[in-house]
């Protein structure tokens, strides 16, 4: 199971990588995508649009169900990966290149919540 | 929590790296790699499922023919010529479904049923006081000691064939919905029957638990791909066959499941349930639904137990999925009597109403897509 040193993570199982622009890009990782399945439906939310850390603000179907995926941290999105919602099934073959949304985050959030890789591993018992 | 059981194939799904699933108490093989591509291989070549975990029993004694006229909804009686297998529900005396199962007729004396694993224990306590009641006198023996391989798709009986070439010559023309027995093969004593779950040809192959691990690893020398729970799903949706447990179970009629052509209402018999059949009638339509696209994109996946609106009242879907042959999501819906195929219906997804259209099952047979909107 792929899990980059270089990316934070999440216990919901999105990955979350900080840009030099202090922007966060976020998609799901691999074990996410291994257990989901064959995944053939995404909606994404729309830039410009306003999230709290937790809130679910996409969803991902594989044929087998449907899965949430969480705000990592508070602030308002500024970009979606529309690309993937003609190729879903990207994220399984790439899960760490197939970016969903880019959050710029509020001037109070904190990411002291993500994971490291190594957390991240643990938590899913590798 | 209870140890799940596993089939005597379970390590070799393992040694396959298979995903592995609580199904129904048994440790089972969801998916091997990618399930869509194990769906492509049964619709276009050769495909194989343990479903070991459902289980085979035998019926024997002289009134056999007659415990099996009271038993079950469908008629026993189109089962005169040895091999031929039936299908139909079990019901309760309110007319609920019990379960549905296959039974083969080998002779007067001798029937076997096959069941589902959920529900294979409540089913044998049912024969058995169906038994003692009616004094019918039979044994009745569940036979834990057989696994069953399902190999199905349009070349399955091809590779069969390679696997066992002297069962070729006795099998190569039975119609679909029969079965043979060879008591003396390389695997064992083996029943072989053109029957499956999936809407392509191929035999559902019943063999000793001691053997079963050789015989799966010698059809998988010939190219037949190990399928899991999940494409076993895709499948069944594709050929509109009904799942137990989710499209019906002890509190609906199989007249509101899509499962009138199975009860016998036409001879006389009295069968267990039918009296309550009767003054229940039929009170809804089996449907099925493909999710209709907006700029060639679909809003979700239709699954289980999303509401289903129509002018004439909501309904609810029973199965759903994504299927991988249409590229589009369809579902079985139980749905008010009057919704019927070629209306628009709404359904509800993450609170949003998105159009489906109504359409006759299956939506799937023989690698052709037979429905459409």
């Amino acid at each position: 199971m792929s899990i980059p040193a270089e990316l934070k993570y999440t216990e919901s199982h999105e990955w979350v990588r900080t840009e030099a622009d202090g922007t966060l890009t976020i998609g799901i990782t691999d074990h996410a995508q291994e257990a989901l399945g064959d995944i053939v439906f995404i909606e994404l939310p729309a830039a410009g649009k306003t999230v709290a850390a937790g809130d679910a603000i996409a969803v991902i179907e594989s044929v087998k169900a449907a899965s949430d995926i969480y705000a990592p941290v508070s602030g308002e999105i500024v970009a979606a990966n529309d690309a993937l919602a003609a190729t879903p099934d990207q994220v399984n073959g790439a899960p760490y290149d197939s970016w969903l949304f880019k959050i710029k985050p509020a001037g109070d959030a904190s990411l002291d919540k993500l994971l490291d890789a190594e957390g991240y591993g643990k938590s899913i018992g590798e | 929590m209870t140890e799940l059981q596993h089939t005597p194939l379970h390590a070799a799904h393992l040694a396959l790296n298979a995903r592995m699933v609580d199904f129904g108490g048994w440790d089972m093989p969801v998916n091997y790699g990618s399930q869509i591509d194990e769906h492509h291989a049964v619709r276009t070549d050769a495909g194989m499922f343990d479903v070991s975990h459902m289980r085979v029993v035998d019926f024997n004694g002289d009134a056999v023919r007659d415990f099996f006229k009271l038993a079950i909804a469908n008629n026993v009686d189109k089962l005169t010529v040895p091999g031929k297998a039936l299908y139909s529900c079990l019901l309760n005396s309110n007319g609920g479904v019990i379960d549905d199962l296959i039974v083969y007729y080998f002779a007067e004396d001798h029937f076997r049923v096959v069941v589902n694993a959920s529900t294979a224990e409540k089913d044998i306590e049912w024969f058995g006081q169906l038994n003692a009641e009616g004094e019918f006198g039979l044994s009745i023996t569940p036979r834990r000691d057989l696994a069953i391989v399902a190999v199905q798709g349009p070349n399955a009986r091809e590779k069969t064939w390679q696997v066992l070439p002297d069962t070729r010559a006795a099998t190569e023309s039975i119609k679909p919905f029969n079965a043979v027995r060879f008591p003396s093969t390389p695997f064992g004593e083996l029943m072989l029957a053109r029957t499956g779950y999936t809407g392509e040809d191929g035999f559902e192959i019943v063999v000793p638990a001691t053997h079963v691990e050789a015989l799966w690893n010698a059809l998988k020398a010939q190219g037949v791909k190990p399928a899991g729970l999940g494409a076993r799903d895709t499948l069944r949706l594709e050929a509109g066959m009904n799942l137990y447990g989710q499209d019906m179970d002890e509190h609906v009629s199989p007249l509101d499941a899509g499962l009138a052509w199975t009860v016998d209402l036409k001879t006389s018999r009295d069968f267990v349930g039918r009296s309550a059949l009767e003054a229940h009638g039929s009170k809804a339509n089996f449907v099925g639904l493909i999710l209709r696209k907006e700029d060639g994109r679909a809003g979700g996946v239709l699954r289980a137990h999303q509401k289903v609106v129509t002018p004439l009242g909501d309904g609810e879907i029973t199965s759903g999925t994504f299927s991988p042959t249409m590229q589009e999501s369809i579902a079985f819906a139980r749905v008010p009597a009057g919704v019927n195929p070629g209306d628009t219906v709404h359904v509800v997804i993450r609170d949003k109403q998105l159009p489906a259209s109504v359409v006759k099952l299956p939506f799937v047979r023989n690698g052709k897509v037979l429905a459409s909107l």
